[in-house]
């Protein structure tokens, strides 16, 4: 599971390499360190950004430790969802079950739909939606556009992508 | 001085920009050692053939050369029998067989001339055959003005970029379809409105579906992959979407966060669709113009933007493309 903590380090040498320690203990996977030297705390401590990859049930055990070096843990979450992807979907977008369109993002457990917006303009009128889809990663993303390609060709819904900011 | 003598078949729009331009750079080229002498003007009705170059002023009013024409050849006769060094390809373009201009570009090919045009049909119908068939006679096929009109993209990609990989091209590749969409954010208003609006402007044909299926987008990309990916695809393998479903709501919708939406094509994923293009972007541009992102491994993202279409427009691409075969050559001459 890949979770992020934001600590507080104190400004003398050595600190950083003690906050290090408690997760090569447990063995967590360390994905990136953002150090905000330029945002000290007017205690004059230094925030710190952890992003690890690590076993759920070792948080405590890290926790616990960090806190008896002195460091002091601000938060610890679960980074689940860290990429978004806007969609816009035209066509009979209500009738054709929203509900279930939603849910065949939602059931995947890698992807889910965090924002919807409907224009309706008439009964037999086609309607648009702007949905948000939260994803655990960039793979998933795609896996859940293409669960999106395959719905609206199956309910005749107009399925319009954002561009790609790079070369695939 | 170099004498270069020209055969232009087609003259519709662009065909009279050819001439209109032709004429009006004549003092230009004169500079650059180019004697550009359009001999011959040729379309449906006939024939205008002048040894010491056609007159501009007396073929430009006319809407057809019925009234002017003095000899009866049309098409590939005419260009067989006129001695000329480059054919300018301008009849009107069918995705499907390629014709008239097909056999046009092949005549002219076979005898041994260059070949400029504007003419997406042929070059979509059989790319690889027409390339093996100028190699063959030791000439050479432009055709920068087949896609994006005026704004550079093939002689970017094959000159200025090159040494770099291309990774990829996305654009807005059809004026007409961009015209509409723009229309239809900044006024709310619905397809058919936007539609017949741009058909009162001139910009949209009378049958649209051509531009508004998207079927002109993906002739351009099936040209761009097969010219600058080498990659022999037809059109049946491009996936085709075009904007008659994007109601003013999604328009609005996408707006509202930060998105335009825009007939993309994308090489060499082969797909024509609307997309979200966020509105900060610097392919996200209005109205009839035509843009470009080309992906390279050297030199990241460059974006070109400019007009798709035009009469003028594209008689300047064409002319372009005349003088970079002449000055290529030359260079080649030295060394």
């Amino acid at each position: 599971m890949r979770l992020s903590m934001d600590l507080e380090l104190q400004d003398i040498p050595g600190q950083l390499l003690l906050a290090l320690q408690p997760f090569r203990d447990n063995k967590a996977n360390i994905i990136s360190v953002v150090h905000h030297r330029d945002r000290k705390t007017p205690r004059g401590m230094i925030p710190v950004r952890f992003v690890v990859e690590m076993d759920r049930s070792k948080i405590e055990t890290v926790n616990a430790k960090l806190k008896e070096s002195g460091i002091s843990v601000v938060r610890a979450g679960e980074d689940r969802l860290l990429e978004a992807v806007s969609v816009v979907l035209v066509g009979h977008v209500l009738h054709s079950d929203l509900g279930d369109t939603v849910n065949r993002i939602d059931s995947t457990g890698f992807a889910e739909v965090m924002d919807v917006s409907l224009t309706m303009t008439g009964v037999d009128e086609p309607s648009s939606a702007y949905l948000k889809i939260r994803a655990t990663g960039k793979a998933e993303i795609q896996k859940a556009l293409a669960i999106l390609r395959e719905v609206g060709a199956e309910k005749k819904l107009l399925v319009i992508e954002p561009i790609e900011a790079e070369a695939v | 001085m170099r004498d270069i003598k020209v055969s232009l078949v087609g003259y519709g729009i662009v065909g009279h920009g050819v001439v209109d331009v032709f004429n009006r750079k004549k003092k230009l080229l004169r500079d650059m050692d180019l004697n550009l002498k359009l001999i011959s003007v040729t379309d449906h009705t006939g024939t205008v053939v002048a040894e010491d170059g056609v007159d501009a002023e007396k073929i430009l009013g006319e809407r057809t050369l019925a009234n002017v024409a003095n000899t009866s050849m049309l098409g590939k006769e005419a260009i067989e029998a006129i001695d000329s060094d480059l054919v300018v390809e301008v009849t009107p373009t069918n995705i499907v067989h390629g014709q008239p201009g097909l056999g046009h570009m092949e005549a002219a090919l076979s005898s041994g001339k260059h070949v400029v045009t504007s003419n997406k049909g042929p070059l979509v119908v059989s790319y690889s055959r027409l390339k093996k068939l100028a190699e063959d006679n030791g000439v050479m096929m432009k055709f920068e003005a087949t896609v994006g009109g005026t704004m550079p993209l093939i002689s970017l990609v094959e000159r200025t970029l090159v040494g770099n990989t291309i990774l990829g091209i996305r654009g807005i590749f059809n004026g007409t379809c961009n015209y509409i969409l723009t229309r239809m954010t900044e006024e709310g208003i619905p397809y058919t409105h936007a539609l017949s609006e741009a058909q009162d402007l001139g910009i949209a044909e009378a049958d649209p579906s051509y531009d508004v299926e998207g079927v002109d987008t993906a002739g351009k990309v099936v040209i761009l992959a097969n010219s600058l990916f080498n990659m022999n695809i037809k059109y049946s393998d491009v996936d085709v979407t075009g904007i008659t479903g994007v109601t003013p709501e999604a328009l609005a919708l996408a707006k509202k966060r930060g998105y335009a939406i825009k007939l993309i094509g994308d090489v060499p994923a082969l797909t024509v669709r609307p997309t979200l293009v966020p509105l900060g972007s610097p392919i996200a541009v209005s109205g009839t113009l035509n843009s470009a992102a080309i992906y390279t491994d050297l030199s990241g993202t460059i974006t070109v933007t400019g007009l798709g279409a035009g009469s003028i427009e594209t008689a300047s691409a064409i002319l372009t493309d005349i003088v970079s075969i002449y000055r290529t050559k030359r260079i080649d001459a030295i060394f």
